[in-house]
């Protein structure tokens, strides 16, 4: 049974919470007390159903506003697959969060109220989960109920979202006419819509193909921990703790350990004593190697003939997350990347991205909160990289605020500096 | 730019992910800290998440100390247990007392046939921090256990109160943590945040780790309060009306005595109870822990406060 993550988006009353309270609750993932608590809520409120959406609206304050306002988790699982939702708000300050909850998702949820067809803020979700390169969307047309089951509602609302997501490079995009309050093509496909011949959100969700998902052709092994037992059982052990971020390395291979440029041969890997015969994306493993080199955390482990991007001026697009301060040419800022933390000068703003239209303001001086721009990058070491499209563990940065050690920023290699 | 096709030998199951997941987590903080520690109480998620310590940095011991916030009522079993683990992996272990808390008067202990000491752990935790000057604090919380720990991050900041501001929580993005802090501040690291509790019972199955054995279907003095079945015990005062039965019963959570209830259950092998807790229609929290029955937002604000 494998894990697929799903990051939700939707606007404020397309029914997002609706939608994920249905999805546990028609697995039977919703627990008895939980449904008690929630029609007890429900009936105080003055609901005249159930809500469901307070099956996921954690917090008193949101409670109180009927809103949702940070990414929240929720798990459920089926036979075939244990699922993580990241679920974020829709509202338009919190791009933030839709970037949060979109950097280790699978499968981008969106939701579009097919009686309002494709809003801005739909295609801003498209333009994100496109961004950081979530593998696979899903846009639920939603309340169908509302416009008769209409296939003509429905297939307004595709084509017009399909139009939109062409410019943007999304590889796999389903849509599935649904009905989150009555549960229509949720877990069952409904008979209102005869006309839809897909399979239901939740059966798509079980059935989707994501192991191939991974890089499993460039071996990175970022170097986390120095295992050094300091025991007579293990005089001379010495092993580099990490998780794989990519390719499959197996013992014996021939590596080359940057920035110092070292090759040696990998003698074990192992976990727990346990020998493995091969390690690969996400595994956390302890790799040896033949030869006693100096080896430490921030150092990264490759094959002789595949090794990433050196560099330190390095372009990306950056989404900026600081309510209290912008990001401008010439400031400076703690960057950390794989296990690696360095500081990072902003060369140049090459451009500010509109999300709703995609266009380019090259005169833009600085980056506010959700916004999002093409940035070129100065660091004070070496990063290994490679551009985020080809893997996102060794493609992706965060900001950090050196003085009010804040994460300020999410970044996305593109390459080394163009400028 | 299509990747080639993964044979489906790489698929890694839930639990390997999980584990992986969390043994980057627990080394990464072992790399950026100076003076991590590891909350342990004996329970079964505190003990899974020391498991998973032990295999990141197998076969180094583990590189920090061990604490326990002892509420001075917890069952014989567990504190057995407890200090069994520690001492088999060679572990340092740090016991907070609210007993002590108590007798100092730095806490004022609830009066009442119903009283916890539940809530008076915070203070003992938030004190025993900064007594030791602990930067990272690991914790076995679960998103899935509760609505306001649905919305914490795996590293979660800590000003120097202690406090935990819902709104204001730093964004985690793919694995990259944020573990800056200035001095007085700390964070607290949830390593199974994304755990559930069937995956806890999986993992105790496949790892074949060891629990304390309430954990398991056993013969027990009960009687019923509030709709819960809880456990005759010295820390409890059995009121006139409440009728003490003997019942086969097992624990899905424990914490104190006085506020922990357990369920009916023939459960007594870990495939049984992976069974029952595949199959069960209560929440472990709801089903057993009246400190949670308050109000609905209790936990919220008991982790305000600087609660787990």
């Amino acid at each position: 049974m494998e894990i697929l993550r799903m990051a939700t988006a939707g606007s404020v009353d397309d029914g997002k919470s609706t939608l994920i309270g249905r999805l546990l609750y028609d697995s039977k993932s919703i627990f008895e007390d939980q449904m008690e608590a929630v029609e007890a809520t429900s009936k105080q409120m003055g609901s005249e159903y159930t809500n469901l959406a307070l099956l996921t609206d954690g917090l008193r304050a949101e409670r109180e506003q009927g809103i949702t306002i940070d990414v929240a988790y929720r798990y459920f699982s089926t036979p075939k697959r244990k699922f993580i939702i990241g679920d974020t708000p829709g509202h338009v300050q919190y791009t933030r969060n839709m970037v949060t909850g979109a950097s280790t998702a699978d499968v981008a949820l969106i939701l579009v109220d097919a009686r309002n067809g494709v809003v801005e803020q739909s295609k801003r979700h498209a333009f994100l989960a496109s961004l950081l390169r979530v593998p696979h969307i899903v846009v639920c047309i939603n309340k169908m109920d509302l416009v008769d089951f209409s296939e003509k509602a429905y297939e307004k609302i595709r084509d017009e979202f399909s139009a939109f997501a062409s410019r943007l490079d999304v590889a796999d995009i389903t849509f599935i006419p649904v009905s989150a309050l009555e549960g229509d093509n949720v877990v069952e496909r409904s008979p209102n819509t005869p006309w839809y011949d897909g399979a239901s959100l939740l059966h798509h969700l079980e059935e989707m193909h994501i192991s191939s998902d991974r890089n499993m052709i460039d071996a990175r092994f970022p170097v986390q921990y120095v295992i050094r037992p300091m025991s007579n059982d293990h005089h001379d052990y010495r092993g580099y703790a990490g998780q794989v971020d990519g390719g499959i390395m197996r013992p014996g291979d021939d590596v080359v350990v940057l920035p110092s440029g070292f090759t040696s041969r990998v003698k074990a890997i192992e976990i727990d004593g346990e020998q493995l015969d091969e390690a690969y994306p996400p595994m956390s493993v302890i790799v040896r190697l033949e030869d006693n080199i100096d080896v430490s955390r921030g150092d990264m482990i490759c094959r002789p003939n595949n090794q990433p991007e050196v560099g330190q001026d390095i372009d990306a697009m950056v989404c900026w997350m600081s309510e209290t301060s912008a990001l401008e040419p010439r400031r400076k800022l703690a960057l950390k990347h794989t296990t690696r933390s360095v500081r990072a000068m902003v060369k140049d703003l090459q451009y500010r991205l509109d999300i709703n239209t995609l266009s380019r303001d090259e005169d833009a001086a600085a980056l506010s909160l959700n916004e999002i721009g093409r940035v070129t990058l100065r660091t004070t070491q070496p990063l290994f990289y490679d551009e985020y499209r080809r893997n996102r563990g060794t493609g992706s940065f965060i900001l950090i605020d050196e003085a009010t050690n804040a994460t300020v920023g999410a970044g996305m290699i593109i390459g080394p500096s163009s400028s | 730019m299509a990747l080639p096709l993964a044979s489906v030998n790489y698929d890694l199951s839930h639990l390997r992910a999980l584990e992986a997941e969390s043994i980057h987590i627990i080394r990464e903080v072992a790399a950026e800290f100076e003076r991590p520690c590891m909350l342990f109480s004996g329970g079964k998620d505190s003990v899974v998440m020391l498991h998973l310590a032990k295999k990141a940095f197998f076969p180094a011991r583990i590189p920090f100390p061990v604490m326990h916030i002892d509420t001075g009522e917890n069952f014989d079993e567990v504190y057995e247990f407890r200090d069994q683990v520690v001492d088999e992996l060679g572990l340092s272990l740090e016991v907070a007392s609210v007993q002590a808390a108590i007798d100092d008067g730095r806490v004022v202990e609830e009066g009442g046939p119903k009283a916890s000491r539940n809530r008076l752990q915070t203070t003992v935790l938030v004190d025993a921090l900064e007594q030791h000057r602990y930067d990272a604090a690991f914790g076995g919380a679960r998103r899935d256990e509760e609505k306001a720990r649905a919305k914490e991050r795996v590293y979660s900041f800590r000003d120097e109160f202690s406090q935990w501001d819902p709104k204001n929580q730093r964004p985690e993005l793919w694995n990259l943590y944020n573990g800056r802090i200035k001095q007085g501040e700390h964070i607290r690291v949830f390593p199974i945040s994304n755990w559930t509790e069937l995956d806890i019972w999986q993992y105790v199955g496949e790892e074949n780790i060891a629990l304390p054995g309430l954990y398991y279907a056993h013969d027990r003095e009960v009687f019923e309060r509030d709709g819960m079945l809880m456990a005759v015990s010295q820390y409890v005062t059995v009121l006139d009306d409440e009728e003490v039965f003997t019942e086969k019963v097992r624990f899905r959570t424990l914490g104190d005595a006085s506020c922990t209830g357990c369920v009916e259950s023939g459960a007594d092998t870990i495939d049984k109870v992976i069974e029952e807790v595949a199959g069960t229609r209560q929440t472990e929290r709801g089903a057993t822990r009246a400190d949670d029955r308050v109000s609905e937002a209790a936990m919220e604000d008991r982790k305000k406060e600087g609660y787990f």
